[in-house]
């Protein structure tokens, strides 16, 4: 959600920067970008601190507040020029194109490729200079500042890059659905792979198909880019969510039921060594009981009794149950771990 | 000790419980006498708090009956007592001493009632008790650890039940409320009602308690503590984790269970 | 004293202020019961996801008719929570990234589902997008009756349910010890929740809605140590800020209502935070003060 905030929040800096250069390509535009996110995160942390404010009261606190100051700003002083309250939200990636880059009098290609060419490179560059740093500082915090790595500084520098990387993106997708492409390939990712260095090239990737297919369907349909890339986040997350194998939502459901029968099983071969050469055991093992005492319906006890018979677990004598040797076994193993 | 009644205060019968396929409780048999005060104890994971809200049905059982005084907790809401883990809740939440231990007349009020003179009276009366009147209207995040405690402690007298069933309330309390909560629980059990407690300290069990059982996911032994507290039950709840073996059962200081290293 | 004399008398600003003064109050009152529970940022993600509602029921429904509108915003909005709480339950992502996730999807959306429209030549969907940063001027006087009713039912329910809000908030353990279902009085609160910020969206607008629900609702939290006085004050501050944002953004061109209201708002809280007496940091550091020279 710090992105999300982030967004929204530099937003002043972004207007300040512009009304005092008048230039919307201005490197400046980016260092105050940079800035006003590490404010935000100053403020959220500071409101925090005093602890008259829960954390995520104070994040919903201060974004907005500087978002209104940024809409605010812009509706004053910057209503008819080229910076419009829609386009901050929304983005319009449709005109990239025509925003080129001129050296000298020579055409060099859009200006947003080498802006976020620029942002890329710089992010890359900072990945790999503190890879390992920035793994344990997320991983293990308290671990990370008592071997002296600066979490807290590791977390601003993390947190200006995303300011840096969102006004990059503000151009292309605005400040909302740029949260989307932030969020939703690592979330996507997290269902497939559990090393770091995996993940964030899993991530990487999906983002790039996110970009690639959403593109594909505004389109299509003739629709915004921005809100198109969003859609195709989601999408693909909803994907990963629902059809990752072994995280996925299909997979974990197809698990737990036969793990309901499995577990069944082992309760029952619990339970009957619990009860196994005690006095009680006439009365405790029976079927009927199960009923009474599990707090099974009727089927569910017969039908456990018979996947329990099946695969050699019980044996039965009439009504009376007692384990065999492999469920005696299994009980003892469930029992002991 | 009181005379036990021919009802049992508390009947769990192959109690299962498990979060996602992966059990903390199993197969647990237990059946707590009335007027007792029993200590619940075991390591870390052993699924102690588990076992009170299952009783409570605040978790669902896999497997498994519970019967409060032979009754179904449903029908028995109204004559057990719950006192949760102090960490279990904001205390920097807009209210006050006297407030929180009303809470406890809320379960007889029903949906729509407010609470009135006499719930303000019985809350104020409880308060008397476990000597916090003049903190009745101290916002509660003013308090010390031993004062909140007592604080939950009174809503759950306040409600005047048969039976209590309490978290851990002697976490994080200093020996003077140490020593007046468990002259609280010994009147309750004077009176003839039933007290289970969530305990840590194992060297305290036989001083405060008359009763305990040993749980390490299922049960491994539960009775008065004169038969259960053996070297040979510690053994097999607490596996090789316990601190001391050689004089355990005397009231060495030192005699405390070191936390498991994998909680589940 | 000239704009106390157009609000008595002019009857459009009378309508917008009062439009504005009972949606500052509702969303104070629930804003305080969302703040204590945790869920401040919730708000932001459902009042996002009400877009992609508001763009299907004017496709669909072909008008522009408040409710109809209203309605659709209301159901995208509790989808969206719906599921948010499948997605925190069944992955390990963490609320928070859930939360951005669903906000920012919904409103991608919206947003496609919007320009799919405006593209469309025989479209007269003009006016769709105030409800990004909303637009009190444009408040009807059937608007100010459908938001006095459903604050009149905020109220009974909030009043008729007062200690079961209170408990389920404070301690839904204990709650449900006791026998309250507290499933429901949570799905009760969250949903009078959605229902306040479908109703806000035109006026505060879709990005800016969650901060009239947590700035009163903090602002309140500074004054006082009881939750009745804490909804109480909300609900005040909300009015304040919305009467006085809403007004402000008509008197003044080019002032966007929804920012304003926000700045109002935000404005109270973070006085609040600073000089409310015993909690304030001012009062903190000058009892800090006395401590030491007394010692």
């Amino acid at each position: 959600m710090m992105s999300d905030a982030i967004s929204h929040a530099i937003l002043p800096g972004i207007v300040v920067a512009f009304l005092l250069t008048q230039d919307l390509s201005s490197p400046l535009l980016v260092l105050a970008a940079g800035a006003t996110g590490v404010l935000t995160v100053s403020l959220v942390e500071l409101l925090g601190r005093t602890g008259l404010v829960a954390r995520d009261a104070a994040i919903g606190l201060v974004f907005p507040a500087l978002f209104s100051i940024g809409v605010v700003l812009i509706a004053r002083y910057a209503g008819d020029v080229h910076l419009d309250t829609d386009a901050v939200l929304l983005g319009e990636l449709a005109f990239a194109p025509f925003r080129r880059l001129t050296l000298l009098g020579v055409d060099l290609g859009p200006r947003s490729l080498y802006l976020m060419g620029a942002i890329l490179f710089l992010q890359i560059a900072l990945l790999l200079l503190f890879y390992k740093e920035l793994k344990l500082a997320t991983f293990d915090p308290a671990f990370a500042a008592a071997i002296g790595l600066a979490p807290a500084a590791l977390h601003y520098g993390l947190m200006a890059t995303v300011s840096v990387t969102v006004v990059g993106a503000f151009d292309a997708v605005g400040s909302v659905l740029v949260v989307a492409l932030m969020v939703a390939p690592p979330a996507a990712a997290h269902f497939f792979v559990r090393r770091l260095s995996a993940f964030l090239a899993l991530s990487a990737a999906f983002g790039i198909a996110t970009a690639v297919v959403g593109y594909a369907l505004a389109r299509a349909l003739d629709a915004s880019i921005a809100g198109s890339m969003a859609v195709s986040a989601g999408a693909i997350f909803s994907l990963a969510f629902l059809l990752a194998p072994e995280r996925g939502l299909v997979a974990a459901w197809l698990r737990r039921r036969s793990q309901r029968w499995e577990f069944a099983q082992e309760t029952l071969a619990i339970h009957l060594l619990q009860h196994r050469g005690l006095p009680e055991e006439q009365e405790e093992c029976r079927v009927a009981h199960l009923e009474q005492h599990l707090g099974w319906s009727a089927e569910r006890a017969a039908e456990v009794v018979r996947r329990a018979e099946n695969r050699g677990l019980v044996r039965r004598e009439a009504d009376l149950l007692s384990l065999s040797e492999a469920g005696v076994a299994l009980g003892k193993e469930r029992l002991s771990t | 000790m009181t005379t036990t009644q021919p009802e049992n205060a508390i009947e769990i019968a192959d109690l299962t419980v498990a979060y996602r396929e992966r059990p903390v409780l199993w197969d647990v048999d237990l059946v707590v006498p009335r007027g007792i005060l029993m200590a619940v104890v075991g390591p870390n994971g052993a699924g102690k708090t588990t076992l009170i809200k299952a009783i409570m049905q605040l978790v669902r059982p896999a497997a498994g009956q519970v019967l409060i005084l032979g009754r179904p907790i449903r029908a028995q809401r109204r004559i057990v007592a719950y006192v949760p883990q102090r960490g279990s809740v904001d205390w920097d939440f807009p209210t006050t001493v006297l407030d929180v231990v009303t809470m406890g007349r809320y379960g007889r009020l029903g949906w729509f009632r407010s609470p009135g003179r006499s719930e303000r009276d019985a809350a104020l009366e409880t308060l008397r008790k476990v000597g916090m009147e003049e903190l009745r209207d101290r916002q509660i995040s003013q308090l010390s650890g031993g004062q909140q405690q007592r604080v939950f402690l009174a809503r759950a007298l306040v409600q005047d039940a048969e039976v209590y069933l309490m978290d851990e309330p002697f976490q994080g309390v200093d020996a003077l409320t140490e020593r007046a909560i468990v002259e609280l629980l010994r009147e309750l059990r004077a009176r003839g009602k039933t007290v289970v407690v969530v305990h840590h300290d194992l060297q305290t069990v036989p001083e405060y308690f008359d009763w305990v059982t040993l749980l390490n996911v299922r049960r491994i032994a539960s009775g008065p503590v004169a038969e259960v507290w053996t070297e040979r039950n510690l053994r097999l709840a607490y596996g090789g984790r316990m601190a001391i073996l050689a004089h355990e059962l005397a009231p060495a200081p030192q005699l405390r269970a070191s936390p498991a290293p994998d909680e589940r | 004293m000239r704009l106390l004399e157009s609000l008595l008398f002019d009857y459009t600003l009378r309508t917008i202020a009062l439009g504005s003064l009972v949606l500052g109050a509702v969303s104070g009152v629930l804003g305080s019961f969302a703040v204590l529970r945790r869920q401040s940022l919730l708000g932001d993600t459902v009042s996002h996801a009400a877009l992609p509602g508001i763009v299907l029921a004017f496709m669909l429904g072909g008008s522009k008719a408040p409710l109809a509108l209203m309605l659709g915003a209301a159901t995208a909005g509790w989808v969206g929570t719906l599921l948010l709480l499948a997605v925190v339950r069944h992955s390990r992502l963490k609320e928070d990234s859930a939360l951005a996730l669903l906000l920012s999807v919904f409103f991608g959306l919206g947003l496609m589902l919007l320009t799919f429209l405006q593209r469309r030549p025989d479209s007269s969907q003009a006016g769709l997008d105030r409800f990004l940063f909303g637009q009190a001027a444009g408040l009807l006087a059937s608007d100010v009756i459908a938001l006095a009713a459903v604050g009149a039912l905020v109220l009974v329910l909030v009043l008729a349910l007062w200690k079961s809000f209170k408990l389920v908030t404070f301690d839904p353990g204990f709650a449900a010890s006791i026998g309250m279902r507290v499933r429901a009085l949570e799905l009760a609160i969250t949903w009078l929740m959605v229902l306040a910020i479908v109703l806000g969206l035109q006026t505060v607008g879709v990005v800016l809605m969650s901060s009239m629900l947590i700035a009163p609702a903090v602002a309140a939290r500074q004054w006082t140590d009881r939750l009745g006085r804490m909804v109480g004050l909300a609900a005040l501050f909300g009015a304040l800020a919305g009467v006085g944002g809403a007004l402000l953004s008509s008197a003044v061109e080019k002032l966007p209502a929804g920012p304003t209201i926000v700045l109002g708002a935000s404005a109270i809280a973070l006085f609040s935070v600073l000089l409310a007496p015993h909690r304030g940091l001012l009062w903190r550091r000058l009892r800090a003060r006395r401590l030491e020279v007394e010692s």
